[in-house]
């Protein structure tokens, strides 16, 4: 029982008022996430149909609008197969910890001026550290299943997230050089003059094709490579815990897309702080921004066929990472010849 | 030349090409059908679901010259005939098997008085092969609903002939 006393303290009326106030901004945050993912799923069939000169969907409800709906709704009531020769807690534990680190890393983005559930200092670094946490899930996901297709889709896709991240790293930390800060509010003000796409553009490109590679989308969806891996590591689930996974993965990108806006893109900020642009508030810049870099992530898989796999680590390793490099110490030298530190 | 190609490379010129083509159709029209309730035009000549087609006066077309059944490369069709009392020669039995049919339109083209002939209509799908072997009194019933559009379609590819 003393054990427990300090921890008794702290229930009093103020500090379960706050903890009322957090749990409202998660949920704030949460569920339009998860509306969001639902609706990026139809935006992402309407996009590639119009592409391919195709529809889409356009059965259920105005324009197919209810797809995302019926299609959570079938994938509830399915059975959920375990299999037999499967282990079974880190079988179940996997797609948690696939959509959990998605959806956990929008604490720190802020939405607008101080719209932010927690604006810590180093919100980049935090940033890293969940995107990062999701290649675990997979690795448990693959390894769990005790099956060779998502054995090896685990294997491809943990060794393709973490390359691609020591590119995005280096990227970011360009970014925070010409910020001067990690707190991701102050990297947008900072970016009031010209957003951080103009001056480090060719770190912005990069960036993009880092975040398609991250998140696992065409053209570097080498995990789920259909007519060699049937779906990668997440081909025994089926469910619930497939849709987890898609959760995660559609979240992962929303997600991807806010980071690229609040570095590169001028987070809440209007193109130009003039008379029609300053009226729109900023949060629904922010929606805009993500809107155009998750069109792009769409485009871009309607347009590309698949890498192969040394292909896609020759570009990790030997373009992505020197180049950036490169852009690092020029990034650091101008600052310091310009005196802009 | 190997500048070139990595200045291609590096500046994604390749990649900016295809994006700007996939946009192009992003903004042009759907080629799409709603196929159950929007139809494609179909010609004069489409070679859909069979029919026996009679005079203006009700008699029907068939003499049972056999020309259909000899020509027919699927051997689909059956036919039995006999005179009638009034001496004409006429069918007693005249089947289809469409599942044997392979729609090649050569039972209508060896037709010497356009009796059976290849209709519009190819939604006549069934639950059961038995239904898909259609009989003398389905082919006319077919014949007397289409025979407006049967003897346009014919008109119209007459001068082909």
């Amino acid at each position: 029982m003393e054990f427990f006393e300090p921890y008794l303290a702290l229930i009093n009326q103020e500090n379960i008022w706050s903890l009322f106030i957090i749990i409202l901004q998660v949920l704030g945050v949460t569920a339009p996430l998860l509306v969001c993912v639902a609706y990026l799923t139809w935006a992402e069939r309407k996009v590639i149909a119009s592409m391919q000169l195709r529809k889409g969907p356009t059965h259920v409800g105005w324009a197919g609008l209810g797809q995302p709906i019926a299609d959570a709704m079938k994938l509830l009531f399915k059975e959920n197969a375990i299999p037999a020769g499967s282990s079974k807690v880190v079988y179940i534990i996997a797609p948690m910890m696939v959509m959990i680190p998605a959806v956990i890393a929008w604490a720190v983005i802020p939405f607008d001026e101080g719209m932010v559930v927690s604006d810590v200092n180093l919100g980049v670094m935090y940033l890293l550290a969940t995107s990062a946490l999701g290649v675990y899930g997979v690795l448990m996901a693959g390894w769990s299943s005790n099956s060779k297709y998502p054995f090896l889709g685990a294997v491809r896709t943990g060794a393709q997230m973490v390359s691609y991240e020591v590119s995005m790293g280096l990227t970011v930390l360009s970014v925070i050089l010409m910020a001067g800060s990690m707190n991701l509010s102050e990297i947008v003000k900072a970016q009031e003059t010209v957003w951080f796409m103009i001056p480090a553009f060719p770190m912005f490109i990069v960036f993009l094709i880092s975040i398609l590679a991250e998140t696992n989308r065409a053209p570097f969806d080498l995990p789920e490579a259909e007519a060699e891996l049937v779906a990668g590591y997440f081909t025994e689930y089926s469910s619930s815990s497939f849709a987890l996974f898609f959760l995660g993965e559609y979240a992962n990108m929303i997600l991807m897309s806010a980071i690229t806006v609040v570095l590169f893109m001028g987070g809440w900020l209007p193109p130009m702080d003039i008379a029609p642009f300053n009226w729109i508030p900023g949060f629904i810049w922010f929606f805009i921004k993500v809107a155009f870099i998750l069109f792009i992530f769409l485009w871009a898989r309607a347009t590309f066929p698949r890498f192969r796999y040394d292909q896609l680590m020759r570009l990790g390793w030997k373009v992505f990472l020197p180049f950036t490099l490169f852009w690092l110490v020029l990034t650091a030298g101008a600052m310091h010849l310009f005196d802009l530190v | 030349m190997k500048l070139i190609r990595f200045l291609r490379q590096f500046l994604l010129l390749d990649i900016l090409k295809g994006l700007s083509i996939t946009l192009k159709h992003f903004f042009s029209k759907n080629f799409t059908l709603m196929y159950p309730w929007e139809k494609t035009p179909i010609s004069p000549r489409f070679r859909g679901e069979h029919a026996l087609r009679r005079y203006p006066n009700g008699e029907e077309r068939c003499i049972a010259c056999k020309l259909c059944e000899a020509v027919c490369p699927a051997q689909a069709i059956t036919i039995e005939a006999e005179p009638r009392k009034d001496g004409s020669r006429r069918t007693t039995r005249y089947d289809i098997d469409m599942v044997k049919c392979i729609y090649c339109g050569l039972c209508e083209e060896a037709c010497p008085v356009d009796a059976i002939v290849e209709g519009p209509n190819m939604e006549f799908a069934m639950e059961n092969r038995a239904d898909l072997v259609y009989s003398k009194a389905k082919l006319l019933d077919n014949g007397d609903k289409l025979e407006p559009t049967l003897a346009e379609r014919l008109q119209k590819d007459a001068p082909f002939r």
